[in-house]
């Protein structure tokens, strides 16, 4: 049996594909949301320093992760679009573009909203906020960019320079609380320090941190099939969708 | 039930301002992005002139 590892790389059939998962995507975002919502209010105890104004934490840190991970993963594709000229790669990184953006900005509201009855400010030119409020920045570069380049293949192009040079600040945003002195505190969860928080509030970041990437993934497919449609609207499969051949 | 009663949950013990200004922001960004994603939609859909929005789901 031989398996053709570049079936979906074709953006028809990755349109199918998409379509069918979405459902499956939705539902274990909403069940991992459910449950993780539960935990945040209900079942993790008030934090001895902070009171209850910690629970922010199980917005604050998923969409942080989230606002860098997607990051990489919109650079990755954006570059793999520019080296090998992959139409779907280039779709996928553009897809990816407006739900980061919406995590980074998440991360910098919720940030502010912790910042002000703990730290007494609601913002401060430190290295972290700063440098998150920069990928912020290089996330509407990117989509600005886009948007004002008609031909999609050169956007794709500039939108990947863009990208793949803005990566350089995601390990600035993940080691600014190391290499400099900031009002920020440090990572909350290492892969080699055993965890410093209660076990409760630990795994409420954690299935908060799945429901968003849960979500994500179904925000992200949703677009690309809408990109797929408007930039293959002139090929032979899409007027067959459109006269219901392909139903 | 940690919670003694339904106002003493809303108040989050005096930082409901800040929990819940965090939540509802994330609620709007949630609902905003849906509402972003549905326009795109609708305008793709009128631009390539269709009547039968369910055609292109594409499920089979």
């Amino acid at each position: 049996m031989t398996i053709n590892w570049f079936k979906y790389a074709s953006p028809a059939s990755f349109y199918f594909l998409a379509g069918r998962m979405i459902p499956y995507f939705s539902i274990a975002a909403i069940i991992f949301l459910i449950v993780g919502l539960y935990i945040a209010f209900f079942s993790a105890p008030t934090d001895f320093q902070q009171g209850e104004a910690y629970r922010i934490i199980f917005i604050h840190v998923p969409a942080a992760w989230m606002s860098m991970f997607l990051y990489v993963v919109m650079a990755f594709w954006a570059g793999i679009g520019l080296a090998f000229n992959t139409r779907l790669s280039s779709m996928v990184a553009s897809a990816i573009a407006p739900t980061g953006a919406m995590f980074t900005f998440l991360a910098l509201w919720t940030g502010a909203w912790w910042g002000k009855p703990m730290w007494g400010t609601w913002w401060v030119w430190d290295a972290r906020l700063t440098s998150e409020l920069i990928l912020f920045f290089l996330y509407i570069g990117f989509m600005s960019l886009q948007a004002a380049i008609d031909d999609p293949r050169r956007a794709d192009k500039a939108g990947a320079i863009i990208a793949l040079v803005g990566v350089v600040n995601i390990p600035i945003i993940y080691f600014s609380v190391q290499w400099w002195n900031t009002l920020h505190q440090g990572a909350s969860v290492s892969l080699i320090q055993s965890p410093k928080m209660a076990t409760a509030m630990l795994s409420g970041m954690l299935i908060m941190a799945l429901a968003v990437w849960m979500y994500s993934i179904v925000m992200i497919l949703i677009r690309a099939r809408l990109i797929i449609l408007e930039r293959e609207r002139h090929t032979a499969w899409v007027s067959e969708l459109k006269e219901g051949v392909l139903e | 039930m940690k919670w003694e009663s339904v106002s003493d949950f809303f108040a989050m013990g005096g930082y409901g301002l800040y929990v819940w200004g965090s939540y509802l922001v994330a609620v709007l960004c949630v609902i905003g992005e849906i509402i972003a994603i549905r326009i795109r939609r609708r305008t793709l859909y009128k631009h390539l002139g269709l009547r039968k929005r369910s055609i292109l789901r594409g499920e089979k």
